[in-house]
């Protein structure tokens, strides 16, 4: 069956979609790490771009926004982080490099050759008139599972992102048993002094 | 152009940007760019659930729905990546993996 996507659609798809692997592999060439980041943040670009070629364009906006929303925070923790941030001493920061590559490689090899090899099924596909509403309405009603789900994992993410990154908690403060008579705390001040 | 190459050559596509985070992820010594490698191996699944909802079962809402998913997969990846991060160099001034592998279970 011809595809229904148009000759403008197909070559979008193929351009971005080399765009997108140049970009992922561009991440992890280039030395310094702000541009790294932008190349991972372009590859996500491109691939929102190949969504919103195949008719998906609320996930499509959703992925390009968060992206580069995530991006900008990234570039900020890479920077604070990485020991050689603009790349201008050029070192190598990687560990078994060979293998990692044949894992790769390897994983890729296999996931092509099923690509290639799996007779797909034939499509004689029933495109809903909007696949936002059809989204919507599965998250609201037959998959609200998923939902509640992503909700509490979200909600359990923020309690524990806080508890991680909280320099001194209430047994820095009060003692392994909760029990001190006054707070250890760095400012003198406060309750209980 | 049939819709099967079409959507071989997106799955193609996807299985690289699987392939390339996957050496990224672990290859990479700094904490920042495994959490990178990770997130292009989620940036293939993206697209893998974006062609198969619009190649095989568009009248489904389950490929959208995976999407979803491995979008907020990439948040929370994110989110307690950055977490572990602060919390390791608070406690021990460092920023490569390698650094902490007395972690290992």
């Amino acid at each position: 069956m011809l595809s229904d996507l148009s000759g403008w659609a197909i070559t979008a798809v193929a351009i971005l979609g080399v765009l997108s692997v140049a970009a992922g592999v561009a991440v992890f060439v280039v030395d310094s790490m702000a541009r790294a980041t932008f190349a991972l943040l372009a590859s996500f670009l491109a691939v929102a771009g190949i969504l919103l070629a195949l008719d998906l364009v609320y996930l499509a906006v959703v992925t390009a926004l968060m992206m580069t929303i995530e991006m900008a925070i990234m570039a900020v923790f890479m920077i604070m982080f990485m020991m050689n941030p603009a790349g201008l001493m050029p070192m190598t920061m990687v560990h078994n490099a060979k293998g990692s590559a044949a894992v790769g490689a390897g994983v890729f090899v296999l996931l092509a050759v099923g690509i290639w090899t799996i007779d797909w099924p034939t499509m004689n596909p029933v495109r809903p008139d909007d696949s936002t509403r059809q989204l919507g309405e599965a998250i609201m009603g037959s998959h609200m599972l998923v939902m509640l789900v992503i909700g509490i994992g979200l909600f359990a993410t923020i309690l524990a992102g806080t508890v991680l990154a909280t320099a001194r908690g209430r047994y820095d403060r009060l003692g392994p048993g909760l029990d001190a008579e006054h707070p250890d705390d760095p400012v003198p001040g406060g309750l209980r002094r | 152009m049939t819709a099967e190459l079409v959507l071989q050559i997106v799955l193609t596509v996807a299985a690289g940007l699987i392939g390339v985070g996957l050496f990224g992820a672990l290859s990479q010594q700094t904490i920042v760019m495994v959490m990178m490698g990770l997130e292009l191996v989620l940036n293939g699944v993206l697209l893998a659930g974006g062609a198969a909802w619009y190649f095989l079962a568009p009248e489904l809402p389950d490929a959208q729905v995976l999407v979803v998913v491995a979008l907020v997969v990439m948040a929370v990846e994110m989110a307690m990546g950055f977490a572990v991060t602060v919390a390791f160099y608070r406690a021990r001034q460092l920023d490569m993996i390698d650094m902490a592998s007395d972690l290992r279970g």
